[in-house]
C-alpha cells in the first residue's frame, strides 16, 4: 500500500512536467490545429539556455526568467518566420516543417552544447518531505507546475489580450473583423508555448540531467496527455498530462516493467483516438464537406 | 510510351555498371540507396498517392529487416527465401496497423505513426522476445555468396539481387499506381467524400494501401538486414523513420522516380556532412527539408518530371500535338500534388478535420 502511494505521488510529480508540455502542445493546437512535434526539442534548447545563464554567475531565478524570456522571443520568432507562410499549406508540407525544425533544433543543441549528459541544478530543497513519500524537488515542480497553469488561466480568462487570443483562434475572420491583429496573436501563442515548454525543460531537467535528447520520451507522453484529456482543452491536457504520469508510473511498476514504458504511451494514444477521439474534455468538432 | 520503357532499360543498364567498376564500401553504399529506395517508395505509396502521413516507417522496415534476421539465424531459412515471407508478415502488419489509421487522418495519424516509431526499439529489446531476437545485442547472419559458381564477390552480388528486387517492386509499383486502384487511391487523397460518392470503398483501399506499402517497406528492412549483415533494435530508432520521411520529401512525395533521388539523398548527404561536424547531418536534413517544402514543394522528382513535361510538351507543341499532358511521364500524379500542394484550397489543408474531435 505504501508503495502504491509512493508511486501514485510520484506520478503525479511527473504529471506535471507532461501536464506543462501537453498545456505547451495544446496551445499551439488551438491557434494554429497544428501539432509541433517539435516542441519537445524547443524545451531542451531553452533549458540549455537557461543553463548557460546560470553558468555565467546568475542567480537560479533570474537564469529561469531570463530563459523564459528569450525562449518567448525564440518562439514568437519561429511562428513568424517558418510557420506564418505554411498557414494555408497541405497537413503534408506542415508536418514536414515541424520535422525539419525538430531536427535543426537538436542538431543545433548538440552542436552549441555538445552532446555530454549535462547536470542541471534544483533550486529546491534536497530532502524528503511529507514523511519521505515526496522529495522536495518533486514538490516544489508540482507547485511551479500549478503555477504556470494557474497564471496561463488567469491570463486567457481575466486579461484583454488573453481574450483576443481567444477570439482569434476561435474565429479568426470575426476577429480580424473587430480589430484583433490575428497574425500577432498566433505569434504570441507560440511565444507562450515556448516559454512554457522552457519552464518544463527546467523542471525536468534535474530529474532526467540535460542532454539534447532529453525530451524525446517526455513529448510523447505529452502528445497522450493532451489527446486523454481533449487537444482542444487547456484544462483537459493539463489533466490528462497528470494522469498520464500516474498511469506511466503505476503501469511501469506493476503492469509492463520500465522496459515497456514509452509502448505505453503509444497504446493510450491508440486507444484514446480510437475510442474517444475528442479526449475526456475536447470538444466534438463537426466540419461541413 | 515506348519513349518510356527505353528510359527505363537505359537506367537499368546504367544501375549494373556499377557492379564492374565499384568495389567494397561504395558498393555497399550503392545497395544501401537500392534499399532506401524501395523503403521510400513503399512510403510514397501510402503518403504521396493515398494522403495518409506515416512517420513510423521505420517500424515495418525494423519488422522486416529482424524477420529476414531470424528466420536466417533461428530456422536456417536461405535469405532470398526470407524475402516472401517477410513480405507477408509486413503486409499483415501493415493491415493491422492500417485499421485503426482508418479513423485518424493527417496530423492524428503522423502523431500515432510517430509514436510506434518511438516505441519499436524498445518492444525489440524486451525480454519476451529475447530468444528471437538477441535483445540488445542484436543478430548477427551470414553474407550470401554468389550462387552458381558466378564470379562475383558477395558485395557484387548483394547490389545485384538487391537491385534485382527492386526492378521487380518497381515495375509493380509503377502499374498498381497508374492502375484503377491508383486511380482510387489518389482520389482518395484528394477529397475522400467525393471518392466515396463515386462509389470507392474508403476503408478496403486504405487498409490495403497500408499494408502493400509496409510490404515495400518491410522487404526493403530485408534486403537491408542482409546487406548490413547485422539488426540491432538501436539502429531502428526513430531517427529512421523520420530518415525515410526526408527521403520522401526531398524527392517528392507522389513521384515513383523520385524515390530514387529522395534515397541517393538520404544515403550520401549524411556522409558528407557528417565531415563537417556530428551536429552537421540532422542540420542539414532538416534545412534541406524545409527549404524543399517552401522552394520545391513537389520535391526534387516532381520538379525533374515538371522540366521534363514542360520539354516534351514544348515539342509536342511544335508538331501539333494536343494533349501535353498525356505525353509527359507522370500523367496527371504530379498535378495532382502540385494542385493540393499550392492551393490555399480550404478543403486540403484542413482535411484532418473531418476525422478528427
Amino acid at each position: 500500500m505504501e508503495g502504491l502511494i509512493h508511486q501514485i505521488i510520484s506520478g503525479i510529480a511527473t504529471g506535471g512536467i507532461y501536464a506543462s508540455v501537453s498545456l505547451a502542445l495544446v496551445m499551439i493546437y488551438q491557434a494554429t490545429h497544428h501539432i509541433n512535434f517539435a516542441q519537445g526539442e524547443m524545451a531542451t534548447f531553452s533549458t540549455y539556455i537557461t543553463l548557460t545563464f546560470i553558468n555565467m554567475g546568475m542567480p537560479y531565478w533570474a537564469a529561469f526568467f531570463l530563459g523564459v524570456a528569450v525562449s518567448f522571443g525564440i518562439g514568437v520568432a519561429i511562428e513568424r518566420i517558418l510557420i506564418r507562410p505554411m498557414g494555408n499549406a497541405p497537413i503534408l508540407s506542415a508536418v514536414g516543417v515541424f520535422v525539419g525544425l525538430l531536427l535543426v533544433i537538436n542538431s543545433l543543441s548538440g552542436w552549441f552544447f555538445d552532446y555530454t549528459i549535462k547536470q542541471f541544478p534544483s533550486p529546491f530543497p534536497d530532502q524528503a518531505l511529507l514523511g519521505g513519500y515526496i522529495s522536495g524537488h518533486q514538490l516544489g515542480s508540482t507547485g511551479v507546475t500549478l503555477g504556470v497553469l494557474v497564471a496561463v488561466y488567469l491570463f486567457f480568462r481575466h486579461t484583454s489580450l488573453g481574450l483576443a487570443m481567444r477570439a482569434a483562434a476561435l474565429n479568426p475572420v470575426s476577429a480580424r473583423l473587430v480589430g484583433v491583429r490575428v497574425g500577432w496573436m498566433l505569434a504570441l501563442g507560440w511565444g507562450l508555448a515556448a516559454a512554457i515548454g522552457s519552464v518544463a525543460g527546467c523542471m525536468v531537467a534535474p530529474v532526467v540531467f540535460l542532454d539534447p535528447n532529453m525530451m524525446a520520451g517526455i513529448l510523447l507522453y505529452a502528445f497522450a496527455g493532451a489527446l486523454l484529456g481533449g487537444i482542444d482543452s487547456p484544462l483537459g491536457a493539463v489533466l490528462g498530462g497528470f494522469a498520464v504520469g500516474v498511469i506511466e508510473n503505476l503501469g511501469g511498476a506493476y503492469l509492463v516493467g520500465t522496459e515497456l514504458k514509452l509502448t505505453m504511451a503509444l497504446v493510450i494514444i491508440v486507444s484514446v483516438l480510437t475510442v474517444r477521439p475528442s479526449g475526456l474534455l475536447g470538444r466534438t468538432v463537426q466540419s461541413r464537406v | 510510351m515506348r519513349n518510356s520503357w527505353v528510359t527505363w532499360v537505359f537506367v537499368l543498364l546504367l544501375a549494373i555498371v556499377p557492379t564492374a567498376v565499384f568495389s567494397g564500401y561504395h558498393l555497399f553504399q550503392l545497395t544501401m540507396v537500392v534499399v532506401y529506395a524501395v523503403a521510400i517508395l513503399g512510403m510514397a505509396i501510402l503518403v504521396g498517392f493515398n494522403g495518409q502521413i506515416s512517420l513510423g516507417h521505420g517500424a515495418f522496415y525494423a519488422i522486416g529487416a529482424y524477420t529476414t534476421a531470424i528466420l536466417m539465424t533461428t530456422f536456417d531459412v536461405p535469405y532470398w527465401v526470407t524475402i516472401p515471407i517477410s513480405a507477408v508478415v509486413c503486409a499483415g502488419f501493415g493491415f493491422v496497423i492500417g485499421l485503426p489509421a482508418l479513423r485518424l487522418a493527417g496530423h492524428y495519424l503522423a502523431l500515432t505513426t510517430f509514436a510506434l516509431a518511438v516505441a519499436v526499439p524498445q518492444v525489440l529489446k524486451h525480454r519476451w522476445f529475447e530468444d528471437w531476437t538477441g535483445g540488445v545485442q542484436g543478430l548477427v547472419i551470414d553474407k550470401p555468396d554468389a550462387p552458381f559458381g558466378l564470379p562475383l564477390s558477395s558485395d557484387q552480388w548483394l547490389y545485384l539481387f538487391s537491385l534485382g528486387v527492386a526492378v521487380v517492386m518497381y515495375v509493380l509499383a509503377w502499374n498498381l499506381v497508374r492502375g484503377r486502384i491508383g486511380r482510387a487511391m489518389r482520389a482518395i487523397r484528394d477529397h475522400a467524400t467525393a471518392a466515396e460518392a463515386m462509389g470507392i470503398n474508403l476503408a478496403m483501399v486504405k487498409t490495403r494501401t497500408f499494408a502493400v506499402s509496409a510490404m515495400y517497406t518491410g522487404v526493403a528492412g530485408s534486403l537491408g538486414a542482409i546487406a548490413v549483415a547485422f539488426v540491432a533494435p538501436d539502429s531502428f530508432s526513430v531517427f529512421l523513420s523520420i530518415t525515410l520521411f526526408v527521403g520522401l520529401c526531398a524527392g517528392g512525395a507522389a513521384s515513383i522516380p523520385g524515390t530514387i533521388v529522395g534515397a541517393v539523398f538520404i544515403e550520401f548527404v549524411p556522409n558528407l556532412a557528417d565531415k563537417v561536424s556530428k551536429a552537421a547531418p540532422g542540420a542539414v536534413y532538416g534545412v534541406i527539408l524545409i527549404a524543399m517544402l517552401f522552394l520545391l514543394p513537389m520535391g526534387a522528382g516532381g520538379f525533374l518530371s515538371g522540366l521534363w513535361r514542360k520539354a516534351v510538351g514544348s515539342r509536342m507543341a511544335a508538331i501539333g500535338e494536343t494533349r501535353p499532358v498525356a505525353a509527359g511521364h507522370e500523367v496527371g500524379v504530379g498535378v495532382d500534388l502540385a494542385g493540393s500542394l499550392s492551393t490555399a484550397d480550404p478543403v486540403h489543408a484542413r482535411r484532418g478535420e473531418s476525422v478528427k474531435p
